[in-house]
C-alpha cells in the first residue's frame, strides 16, 4: 500500500477544501472498495480525508412527499428504513441483495454510488487496463469476459457497473446532491451520474475533482410502491449480478391491466446503471403480459454487443427483466 | 488546508483522538514490515506475505516502468508516510497508539494490541473471518482503517464472554460443534452476535442469508445454523 496522509474532517467545507487542494487525495467514506483498491496498489492516493464525520448520515422526507437521504447513510439503515421500504421497496430489496451484512453496515450512499467500475484485470494491478493506467490497453477484451458488459462499452473497456443501488436509483429518477469549492452545489440526475465508456474509461462519472456528494433525492410518486428487485447471479448470495432488473409500473386495474407509465434499470451487464428509456417507451400504454415485458426486453438490449464468453448475458438479462415486470405485476400498487 | 495538524484543542477532534503527522523521512519498507511480522522478526506471515505478493510487485513495477504518464511519474517521488496518533476503545479498553495511517483495524488488533482472536483470511472483505463489532454492529475490521475508528466501541471475540460465562453465541456454538478447523470461527461467532441485533427472520434459509458474509470452508454450515437458531432463541435444528 502506498503511503499517504490522513484526515478527519467535521464539516463538508473543510472536506471538500482538503480534496479539492490536492490531486492526488480522496475521499475516505465506508472504505469497503477503496481500501480494498488501496491494498492492491490499484489506487494510490497521497492523502485520505475521512469524511464520516460529518453531518449527512439522515434520511429526511421533503416537502411533497419525497425523501432526502444524506450522503452518508449505511446501506443497511437505508435497506430497512420504513419510509424506504414502504415507497420505494425495489431500493430497499437492491440494497439487500449487493455485498454482505457487514459490508452493508460500512458503505454509504455516497461510497456505493462512487464505488469503482471494476473488473478482475483492472483490480490485478498488473494486466493492461485503460481504467487503472490510460492508454495501457484493456486486457478482457482479449481475455476471459464472462462477467463483463454487454451494453455501453467501448474499444478500450468492457468492465461492468458493480453496484445494485445505483440502479434501483436510476430506475426511481433519484437526483443527486454535490457541493463544491466556495460552497456550489448541484444535482444530477442519476442516470445522467455515471459516465459510459468513451475514450476515457478512467473517467466514470460526471463529479469533478474535490466535488462531494451530499445526498440523493427521490421524488414523490405513489406508484413507485410497486417496484421491485431482481438480481441473477453464479451463487444464492453475497456476489454480483451476471443480470438484474429494477422496474417499477404504473398500472391501472392491477395484474393485465394497462401500464400508463414504467421505469426499468438494468445492473449487471453495463459499464453504467443501465436506464432503459426504450424498455420503458415499449411499455407505455400496452397490456401487462408476456408479450410486452418481452417486448419491452428485446428492446432494452437492442444495441448490446457481446464479447467471447458474456454472450449468454443477453438472453440471461431479457428473462430476468420480463420475471421481474411480472413479480411487479404481482405487488399491491 | 493542511493536513498535517488535525487536533484542534477542546475541538471537534478532541473526542475523536486522531492526529496527523507526516514524518517524510522513515523509511515505508520498514513500515511494511511493521505490520507483518512480530517481535521475533520474521515470520512465517511475513515469508508468506512476501512469497505472494514477490512475483505480482516485480511485474507491476515493469509495467509501471514500460508506460509513460501519471502512474510512472509518480513512482518517482519521494514516497512520504503518515503516522496517526489513535486512541481505540477496544472492549471497554482504551488503548493510546501510534500507528501507519495505512494500518487496518484488522493489524493494529492482532500485531499492536495482542488481541488475535480476530483473524485475517482473504484482507480484502470477502470471507468475514476478520468481523468485529463497531458500536455493536457487525463491520469487517480489515477493511476500516484504525484511523477511522477512534471514539467508537469496538469489541472483537475477545470481548464476548463475561468472564467464564461464555456469550450465548459461543455456548451455541460450542454445544452445536459449529466449526471444523476454527479459523473462521471468531468471525462467524462475531458476526452471529452482530445479526442478534438486526431483525433477522428465523428460518434456516433467512440465517444462511444473514450469515452469508461468513465464509467456512470446512463447510459447518449446518451447524452454524443451528446454532446461531438457538443463540437468537429460535429453533437450534
Amino acid at each position: 500500500m502506498n503511503p499517504f496522509t490522513f484526515h478527519q474532517a467535521a464539516q463538508p467545507d473543510e472536506a471538500i477544501n482538503s480534496v479539492a487542494g490536492d490531486p492526488h487525495a480522496k475521499f475516505l467514506a465506508g472504505g469497503t472498495t477503496l481500501v480494498d483498491l488501496l491494498r492492491l496498489n490499484v489506487e494510490t492516493p497521497d492523502a485520505l480525508v475521512d469524511i464520516n464525520a460529518l453531518p449527512l448520515a439522515k434520511i429526511e422526507s421533503l416537502p411533497g412527499g419525497g425523501v432526502r437521504i444524506g450522503a452518508l447513510v449505511r446501506n443497511s439503515d437505508l435497506a430497512s428504513d420504513k419510509t424506504i421500504r414502504r415507497q420505494y421497496p425495489v431500493l430497499s430489496e437492491a440494497l439487500l441483495s449487493g455485498a454482505s451484512p457487514q459490508l452493508r453496515n460500512m458503505a454509504t450512499v455516497g461510497g456505493n454510488l462512487m464505488q469503482r467500475t471494476r473488473c478482475y484485470y483492472f483490480r490485478d494491478a498488473i494486466s493492461p487496463c485503460n481504467k487503472r493506467q490510460p492508454g495501457s490497453g484493456c486486457a478482457a477484451l482479449e481475455g476471459y469476459n464472462r462477467i463483463h458488459a454487454v451494453l455501453g462499452t467501448s474499444d478500450k473497456c468492457i468492465a461492468t457497473f458493480p453496484g445494485d443501488m445505483p440502479v434501483a436509483m436510476a430506475a426511481l429518477d433519484a437526483v443527486v446532491r454535490t457541493r463544491r469549492r466556495n460552497g456550489a452545489e448541484r444535482t444530477i440526475p442519476l442516470a445522467d451520474f455515471h459516465i459510459s465508456y468513451g475514450d476515457d474509461p478512467a473517467r466514470e462519472s460526471v463529479l469533478e475533482h474535490g466535488e462531494l456528494i451530499t445526498a440523493v433525492d427521490l421524488p414523490a410518486m405513489p406508484w413507485l410502491a410497486r417496484s421491485t428487485y431482481l438480481k441473477v447471479r453464479d451463487r444464492a448470495s453475497y456476489e454480483f449480478a451476471l443480470a438484474s432488473a429494477a422496474v417499477a409500473l404504473d398500472l391501472e386495474g392491477g395484474r393485465g391491466g394497462h401500464i400508463r407509465a414504467a421505469r426499468v434499470a438494468l445492473g449487471g451487464v453495463a459499464t453504467k446503471p443501465w436506464r432503459s428509456r426504450e424498455a420503458e417507451q415499449a411499455l407505455t400504454g400496452a397490456k401487462a403480459d408476456e408479450a410486452a415485458f418481452r417486448a419491452a426486453a428485446d428492446a432494452a438490449l437492442r444495441g448490446a454487443r457481446a464479447q467471447k464468453h458474456n454472450g449468454f448475458k443477453i438472453e440471461l438479462a431479457k428473462r430476468t427483466l420480463v420475471r421481474a415486470l411480472a413479480n411487479a405485476t404481482e405487488m399491491k400498487g | 488546508m493542511s493536513p498535517r495538524k488535525t487536533r484542534a484543542p477542546g475541538g471537534v477532534f478532541s473526542g475523536k483522538g486522531a492526529s496527523v503527522n507526516r514524518d517524510d523521512n522513515r523509511d515505508p519498507e520498514e513500515l511494511d514490515g511493521a505490520e507483518e511480522h512480530g517481535p521475533g522478526g520474521l515470520d512465517r506471515r511475513m515469508f508468506l506475505g512476501l512469497s505472494l505478493t514477490a512475483v505480482p510487485a516485480v511485474r507491476f513495477a515493469a509495467a509501471t516502468a514500460r508506460a509513460a504518464g501519471k502512474t510512472a511519474g509518480k513512482t518517482m517521488k519521494p514516497l512520504k508516510t503518515a503516522k496517526v496518533s489513535v486512541t481505540l476503545n477496544v472492549n471497554g479498553q482504551e488503548h493510546p497508539i501510534d500507528l501507519d495511517a495505512r494500518a487496518s483495524l484488522l493489524d493494529t488488533l492482532r500485531e499492536e494490541i495482542g488481541l488475535t482472536g480476530t483473524k485475517k483470511g482473504c484482507d480484502h472483505g470477502q470471507c468475514g473471518a476478520c468481523t468485529v463489532l463497531v458500536d455493536d454492529r457487525r463491520v469487517l475490521s480489515c477493511l476500516t482503517l484504525a484511523a477511522m475508528v477512534p471514539g467508537r466501541r469496538v469489541t472483537t471475540v475477545e470481548g464476548l464472554a463475561q468472564g467464564d460465562q461464555l456469550h450465548p453465541v459461543q455456548a451455541a456454538f460450542v454445544k452445536h460443534d459449529a466449526f471444523q478447523c476454527g479459523y473462521c470461527t471468531p468471525g462467524q461467532i462475531v458476526s452471529a452476535v452482530g445479526l442478534l441485533h438486526e431483525g433477522c427472520p428465523d428460518d434456516p434459509a433467512a440465517i444462511r442469508e444473514c450469515m452469508s458474509g461468513n465464509l467456512c470452508r470446512c463447510g459447518a454450515y449446518p451447524n452454524i445454523v443451528a446454532a446461531v437458531r438457538e443463540a437468537r432463541g429460535g429453533k437450534s435444528a
